[in-house]
């Protein structure tokens, strides 16, 4: 999973139809001391998260559609599975 | 996912049987700001989207489940289109 920024949302009316109902997240990915700067990403939303939430994201396939959709075997590769209430880093050990 | 723009199309006369009449694509994906990241790459439209486009697509194995999944060959394809610039809001 990487740890990443939600910043906003995008609207698709035409869309795979897997993705109906589905809240289409735009973020940014952060490190752990959460400078932004990573690449944007698009992500579904499974738990609610708003803007302004650092967020866990899962990038495989088969978790992303299960937890975004309840079901396996859509067209999604990236989903928001977690809210990040907080992070405790060891002094030099972080990149 | 990603966002990206669609830049341009693709013809190849002679491809594997499944991507047959599939129509294919130039993305360039984008940040936040909808600046170009990264190389341009060739995807597969599952979504009717066409040059200029504001798209996001799939990346990976999913990327072959809109279509007959277990022998069409993509590893990017276009699973919507945002409505306009306009609807793409951050902070």
């Amino acid at each position: 999973m990487i740890l990443a920024k939600v910043l906003g949302n995008v609207v698709a009316t035409q869309k795979n139809y897997r993705y109906e109902n589905a809240r289409v997240m735009l973020c940014e990915q952060i490190t752990p001391e959460g400078d932004p700067g990573g690449n944007t990403i698009l992500a579904l939303d499974s738990v609610d998260a708003g803007v302004g939430d650092t967020v866990l994201i899962v990038q495989e396939g088969w978790s992303a559609s299960t937890a975004a959709t309840g079901k396996a075997g859509a067209a999604i590769d990236s989903a928001i599975v977690g809210v990040v209430d907080r992070i405790d880093l060891l002094e030099n050990e972080a990149p | 996912m990603q966002l990206a723009r669609v830049i341009g199309t693709v013809v190849a006369t002679v491809k594997n049987e499944s991507l047959h009449h599939r129509k294919l694509l130039i993305v360039q994906s984008l940040n936040k700001d909808l600046e170009p990241q990264g190389k341009p790459l060739v995807a597969v439209d599952a979504a009717g989207a066409g040059v200029g486009e504001l798209v996001f697509w799939c990346r990976g194995k999913e990327a072959s489940f809109p279509f007959k999944r277990e022998d069409t060959p993509t590893d990017c394809t276009i699973v919507g289109i945002v409505d306009s610039d306009q609807h793409v809001s951050r902070q």
